[in-house]
């Protein structure tokens, strides 16, 4: 139990950690709204190596305290609406079987942008948001694809250091 | 990445360049507006995608406007050339039908002043 609780911590305060980094530097790609979301590396990695309820409750914590942090009530609920289904359709891909890292990586990109956009078009009453829809689905495929790339790598190297041995 | 990703990846490719197109087709013709003007005064305004037959009556005769699946024509009038009638449908912004014996000026136009709209208040929003 004490083993469950200080790796769930430790993710959390490394989700934290990339949530701050991507606070100070935005990794931005000059469309606004669109970022990297670095710290979605912790919840692929964890999807891979925790039990998907362990990632659950990292990624919304995660966000509540980034939220509380730097942004508002607004912006909170953008970003649980985004976690919450980026996380659903991730497990669902990955217990599909057929997908990779990679594949499942750029779903929870895609339904991440999808799930914000549709609470957006909700908050402010404005159905024209939507046109925004292509542009942003694109957009969680590239970030998708280049955070399950990461997410193969460390992987990877904790297995290689028997890091993945020890969490069981 | 295996075939199973690289297809879902071209899926939601795909996806979001039709959208992209359908929304641009459907935003384009959102605002357009087709502006009436007689001898030089603004008539009216009628949104370009709700079909609509408007008859304008004035001292020199008249002119059947009709508005019908995004394209506006002038289907009938009593001038002597009939030009406008024969210049057939016009449906892009900035086009114009106009009956110089009747002074009538018959354009789509993609953004009409507020003020100039008066009752027609659908683009602002």
């Amino acid at each position: 139990m004490s083993k469950r609780v200080a790796r769930i911590g430790i993710f959390i305060a490394l989700a934290m950690i990339f949530s701050y980094i991507e606070v100070l530097i935005p990794f931005s790609f000059g469309i606004p709204g669109v970022k990297l979301g670095v710290a979605n590396i912790v919840v692929v990695t964890g999807l891979y190596m925790l039990k998907p309820q362990e990632v659950f409750f990292i990624s919304i914590l995660r966000i509540l305290l980034i939220g509380l942090l730097f942004g508002n009530v607004m912006t909170l609920s953008y970003s649980l609406a985004g976690g919450i289904l980026s996380f659903v359709v991730m497990y669902i891909f990955k217990k599909l079987g057929s997908f990779s890292i990679i594949g499942v990586s750029a779903a929870g990109g895609v339904f991440h942008n999808l799930g914000q956009i549709i609470v957006a078009a909700f908050i402010l009453k404005n159905e024209k948001i939507l046109y925004y829809f292509p542009v942003l689905i694109i957009a969680g495929v590239v970030t998708g694809i280049l955070i399950g790339f990461v997410s193969d790598k460390v992987i990877k190297t904790l297995k290689i250091q028997d890091f993945s041995e020890n969490l069981k | 990445m295996n075939k199973r990703d690289f297809a879902f990846i071209v899926i939601i490719i795909i996806v979001a360049t039709l959208s992209y197109f359908i929304m641009n087709i459907g935003s384009d013709r959102d605002g357009y507006m087709v502006k009436v003007t007689v001898d030089g005064k603004l008539y009216g305004t009628y949104p370009l995608d709700e079909d609509k037959t408007i008859e304008i009556k004035n001292a020199d005769g008249f002119n059947t406007v009709s508005i019908h699946d995004g394209q506006v024509s002038v289907t009938d009038a009593d001038c002597k050339d009939k030009y406008c009638v024969k210049q057939g449908v016009i449906s892009n912004n900035n086009e114009s039908i106009i009956c110089l014996p009747h002074k009538l000026v018959v354009e789509i136009a993609g953004t009409v002043d507020n003020n100039e709209v008066g009752e027609v208040d659908s683009i602002a929003k």
